[in-house]
């Protein structure tokens, strides 16, 4: 059973206006629970519309969907309960944020599930510290907080609901490099620590090879590949027939390998990297 | 979803009709309700009607948007007709107690609906084929002469363009809220009125926020490149009437000789 199963998913908007275009064509794949998938795509590539497919914000053109092996459409009634097991965090989500307090508004999920109240401050309180809300934080306005507080607490509101699958659009952009390594840095622990599948959509090579263990690349409104992110990487030049980057440590090692037969060319962190020129240099003194 | 709403929509298109100066699409537009409201005879009436059908054929605009723009107003031509159709006096068709039909009646009723359903064909041409932003600029030329009596043509123009400009900037923005206030398992469908209304406040809240946040931006962004009121700004787009505008003017002339003809010599038809 996958966390996530999409059969033939196709999606237009505006049908039957001039305006009409296919923005998901075709896609099928799936999704193991657990993982940590990077999506990765141009603007306009799709990426966007086929995770609101996710949790049912958007109803497929044609083709299915399956949540833990649950069919979504079959019951509109269901509908809610499939937004409360794919948690899905939009583009600038501080934009959304509406409560008095921080707490008020992290605690909008959970209280839409209909939770006790016990519950929900549990959660509220669990999912702050996760993004790294102080507790005098909780009690202020979220319009007083800076861009990249703002941003946590948005993220914090979808953790909050605890959801199965933990969807992220780009949850990095406009940040600074330090902002951005402390979401990826907590969003990265959220997972390791709650075992759930999630999925990263993001411009940054660098940042999927840091943190996803799967990659899907959109291109064109299709599927380009889905596949572990050594694998992904490894096609540098296929993705960059399409337009996309791979992070520049493996464009390095590619180069490297090509020229000399014993360096390893699916290296794509700088982790990795290390590793391995460490060991070709041990083997070398031991030649010596 | 909130995104199909349509305000007044554009069709983008390089025909004779979209090419054709907004003044002079503005200016007959409204000489085609005068021509439908000058006209007395049915052949006056269908002649015009035929006319604002060529215009969509020439404009190519899909007939059956016309259905989409008829439907909301079906409710008030059935009340004109049925108020028409009953308190016109004449010869007596049909009565019961004070209810009667009268042939004058019928034929008023009739006259009357397809006044309406042409008044709107041809008024929603204009939206179709003009974008907003050329409308206000050709509502700002023709509004100029009222600038002499101290009227701030200028400022009224920018603040339409800006309304217009904004509209579908804040249904994105509101269909992008509502769907992450859905994604957190916000109920806006069910519910009575007060549920309903309490529901609206997650997505009310940010939109207003984001609001007076772009509005904000947006004076600060004008006020960067020196904007400074109409006063001596010149346009990237020159408004010029051309040939075609005058073969407008004419097909004007033409139609409003025909039916003022048909007026005089053929009432009744």
């Amino acid at each position: 059973m996958y966390s996530i199963e999409t059969r033939n998913l196709t999606y237009k908007y505006s049908i039957g206006t001039p305006y009409e275009r296919v923005a998901v064509n075709d896609v099928s794949l799936q999704i193991e629970k657990g993982q940590y998938v990077g999506v990765i795509g141009h603007t306009g590539s799709g990426k966007s519309t086929l995770i609101q497919h996710f949790n049912g914000l958007l109803q497929p053109t044609s083709g299915e969907v399956y949540i833990d092996g649950e069919k979504m459409w079959e019951d509109k009634a269901k509908m809610r309960d499939f937004r409360f097991k794919v948690g899905l965090v939009f583009q600038y989500p501080e934009y959304q944020l509406f409560g008095e307090t921080v707490y008020e508004d992290i605690s909008f999920g959970p209280k839409n599930m209909g939770l006790d109240s016990a519950e929900i401050d549990r959660r509220v309180k669990d999912a702050a510290y996760s993004v790294g809300i102080t507790t005098e934080q909780l009690e202020k306005s979220p319009f007083e907080l800076s861009g990249g507080q703002k941003r946590r607490v948005a993220i914090a509101g979808v953790m909050a609901m605890e959801p199965e699958v933990l969807i992220l659009d780009e949850p990095t952009a406009g940040l600074d490099p330090k902002g951005r390594d402390v979401i990826l840095g907590q969003i990265r622990e959220y997972h390791s620590e709650k075992k759930n599948t999630v999925l990263l959509v993001s411009h940054s090579m660098e940042d999927i090879a840091a943190n996803a263990t799967m990659a899907l690349v959109m291109n064109k409104s299709k599927m380009f590949a889905y596949d572990t992110v050594q694998n992904v990487f490894a096609k540098g030049e296929e993705l960059s027939a399409i337009g996309l980057s791979v992070p520049q440590i493996s464009r390095v090692f590619t180069g490297l390998g090509n020229k000399f037969p014993n360096i390893d060319k699916k290296i794509y962190t700088i982790e990795q990297a290390k590793q391995n020129i460490l060991s070709i240099l041990k083997h070398k003194e031991g030649n010596i | 979803m909130i995104k199909d709403i349509t305000i007044g929509q554009y069709f983008p298109g390089k025909s004779f009709i979209h090419k054709l100066d907004p003044r002079i699409k503005i200016i007959s537009t409204f000489a085609f309700i005068i021509y439908l409201f000058v006209s007395n005879t049915f052949t006056g009436l269908i002649v015009g009607g035929i006319f604002a059908l060529l215009c969509y054929l020439i404009a190519r605009i899909p007939l059956k948007i016309i259905f989409r723009s008829l439907k909301p107003i079906i409710p008030i031509i059935i009340f004109t007709a049925v108020l028409n159709m009953f308190f016109m006096e004449g010869d007596v068709l049909w009565q019961w107690s004070f209810l009667k039909i009268t042939s004058q009646g019928i034929r008023t009723a009739i006259f009357m609906c397809i006044r309406i359903v042409f008044l709107i064909i041809g008024s929603t041409l204009l939206t179709y084929c003009t974008s907003p932003i050329a409308l206000t600029d050709a509502i700002e030329r023709l509004l100029k002469p009222l600038a002499k009596i101290k009227m701030p043509v200028h400022e009224l123009a920018m603040m339409m363009t800006i309304a217009l400009r904004f509209i579908p900037t804040l249904i994105e923005e509101t269909d992008k809220i509502m769907s992450a206030q859905k994604a957190r398992g916000a109920d806006i469908e069910t519910g009575g009125i007060i549920q309903k209304a309490k529901a609206l406040i997650p997505i009310l809240i940010p939109l207003f926020v984001s609001s007076f946040r772009r509005a904000d931006e947006l004076a600060m962004a004008m006020e960067c490149r020196c904007y400074h009121g109409g006063e001596g700004r010149t346009r990237m787009k020159q408004l010029y009437y051309g040939t075609r505008d005058i073969f407008a003017v004419l097909t004007f002339v033409v139609l409003f000789t025909i039916t003022i003809l048909l007026n005089i010599y053929a009432s009744g038809l």
